[in-house]
């Protein structure tokens, strides 16, 4: 009898350590699998671009005039742009995503939350050309107005207002309704519980809701050949009728300008205009990465107090 | 400072669904009320209506009166808020402010509702509010540190304090026991005897040791049948519901039959 009990016991024992090994294995299998296009994705941008930023002018002179053929050149009009373009979307976008989100959780009840609700959900599939043309069609086709940067940063507004109210009413949604009843029992009224306490202690995840919002219009490309166009040269006005530069628009831009790879007399001809290419991708990573680094430092330094 | 509660022919809906049918009781001042009585037969919900937090559920409302040394506090003119801050609350799980410092936690009521005050006033009122949660000698060395550090049932003084900061009239306390161990349980029923020499208390608790040790009066609610409102079976000194209690039902309870 003793002898049978063991014996059952370890078969079952040995079936289940099997099926926990297969299961982890497979999960770090899929892990690895996802890893891989990050990885590569990195260390190709990294390694064709690199060369590119740590040239001397990258960072304080345009493309200028130089083509495929011309080295050197930086890429500070693009950056100029892209920073001047995402801040005044920002700017717009961020207080009105995070009030609708605060709404939402907080005071939203009956028909108006829900349809504002839906048209989140709405624009959140919107692709960003639509919201492009939306723009060009408002403010070019109907008003006659010029093209300009200030015109990408508003469609920019439609692309990034989804994913900011989205992670902000997720985040009000954590914080436990004990606290706000705690609040409410000490006489506190509501707004002041909203400002003051639930909203502080959702911060740090509001914060990355916004660099999720940015890092997400920081590289369309949609808006800004729709809206403003490209050039080699700098413009810092987003209120300007000209063309204005962005990164999406240098990458874009020096990919047209690849041209043969060997010269008429049969010489292979290096190609500068790649080069840039690349240095603009891997800046515009080097941006984003950079925003998402600074609000982790302010999401620390507001960080509940555990 | 303390004040009498007058509870008149309560009704309270969650929506279309009647919670507690007419509900009457009076409660004395400077005294300690149990509410007990199985789960689900609303006496968490008669304490929450005390200080109209029950409101904050959507679709919640109350028919009937409760009177705070004879006034309404449900008349048409009377702010929630004001209520809220005559008649503290300390809840089932303590609920220290995450974002907030114990000092900050203390604080939280006066700095929230007054908005300015003298530095020196406010470490006043801070150390009175923990020593009067027999917590200072606890967290006196280390009041800046987070509130949420504390241990659960530190937690619970600090709530305490919390509540006791603002210097309200009354303390309601639902089920403040049921998530600590019986030392820190041990702490906060002394507690509640130090308090309530000031303070109007009223405590809703599972355990019938507590509401034996701890009230004066005892109120026992229960249910008629599932889906049926909630009522006050009875309500009287504590010695005599546990002792010889006039309601079948409530014997019934106390000797273990049901609930």
């Amino acid at each position: 009898m003793s002898a049978v009990a063991p014996a059952v016991l370890s078969t079952s024992h040995v079936a289940r350590k099997a099926k926990n090994q297969l299961a982890t294995v497979l999960v770090t299998l899929a892990f690895g699998i996802a890893l891989i296009p990050l990885v590569w994705l990195l260390w190709t941008v990294v390694s064709k671009g690199w060369h590119a930023i740590t040239r001397n002018g990258w960072f304080t002179k345009p493309v200028g005039t130089r083509t495929y053929r011309d080295p050197g050149g930086g890429a500070w009009h693009a950056i100029l742009g892209t920073l001047e373009q995402v801040a005044l979307c920002s700017l717009i976008a961020v207080p009105i995503s995070v009030m609708v989100g605060i709404y939402l959780v907080e005071y939203g009840r009956g028909p108006l939350a829900r349809a504002a609700t839906f048209m989140v959900d709405i624009l959140s599939g919107v692709p960003s050309i639509v919201a492009a043309l939306f723009i060009y069609a408002v403010f070019v086709t109907t008003f006659h107005g010029q093209r300009g940067g200030w015109l990408v940063s508003l469609a920019l507004v439609l692309l990034m207002i989804p994913v900011i109210v989205r992670t902000t009413e997720e985040m009000l949604k954590l914080v436990p309704n004990e606290l706000r009843e705690a609040s409410y029992a000490l006489g506190v009224p509501k707004w002041k519980t909203v400002t003051r306490i639930t909203v502080p202690t959702a911060l740090t995840g509001i914060i990355t809701g916004v660099v999720l919002g940015i890092a997400r219009v920081a590289g369309e490309t949609a808006p800004i050949l729709i809206l403003v166009g490209y050039t080699d040269n700098v413009n810092g006005n987003l209120f300007s009728n000209g063309y204005q530069a962005s990164l999406p628009g240098m990458i874009n831009a020096q990919v047209a300008n690849i041209g043969a790879n060997r010269s008429f007399t049969g010489q292979p001809i290096h190609n500068y205009a790649l080069d840039r290419m690349w240095g603009a991708a891997l800046t515009l990573i080097i941006i984003v990465m950079a925003l998402n680094l600074i609000a982790r430092l302010i999401g620390r330094h507001t960080k509940f107090m555990y | 400072m303390a004040k009498r509660i007058d509870a008149d022919n309560l009704n309270i809906y969650y929506g279309k669904f009647l919670a507690v049918s007419d509900c009457s009781f009076t409660i004395a001042p400077r005294s300690v009320t149990a509410f007990i009585g199985p789960s689900g037969c609303g006496k968490s919900t008669v304490l929450r209506t005390l200080n109209r937090l029950h409101e904050v559920i959507a679709g919640a409302y109350v028919e009937g009166k409760v009177l705070l040394d004879g006034d309404n506090i449900y008349d048409n003119r009377v702010d929630p808020v004001d209520v809220r801050r005559t008649i503290g609350m300390v809840f089932q799980r303590p609920n220290p402010f995450p974002t907030m410092s114990i000092y900050d936690n203390v604080a939280a009521g006066l700095k929230l509702n007054s908005g300015r005050m003298k530095r020196s006033e406010l470490d006043g009122v801070v150390e009175r509010s923990l020593r009067g949660a027999n917590l200072w000698e606890e967290v006196k060395d280390r009041l800046k540190r987070p509130g949420a550090g504390l241990s659960g049932g530190q937690q619970q003084r600090l709530c305490i304090a919390r509540a006791i900061a603002v210097e309200p009239q009354v303390l309601l306390m639902d089920e403040p026991c049921s998530a600590l161990d019986p030392i820190s349980t041990l702490a906060i029923e002394d507690l509640i005897q130090t308090l309530k020499e000031t303070y109007t208390i009223v405590i809703v608790t599972h355990n019938m040791q507590q509401a034996a040790r701890v009230s004066e009066r005892t109120a026992f609610f229960n249910l008629s049948g599932l889906g049926k409102p909630g009522q006050l079976v009875e309500m009287d000194d504590t010695e005599k519901i546990f002792s010889n209690p006039t309601d079948p039902r409530t014997e019934g309870y106390i000797s273990g039959r049901f609930g």
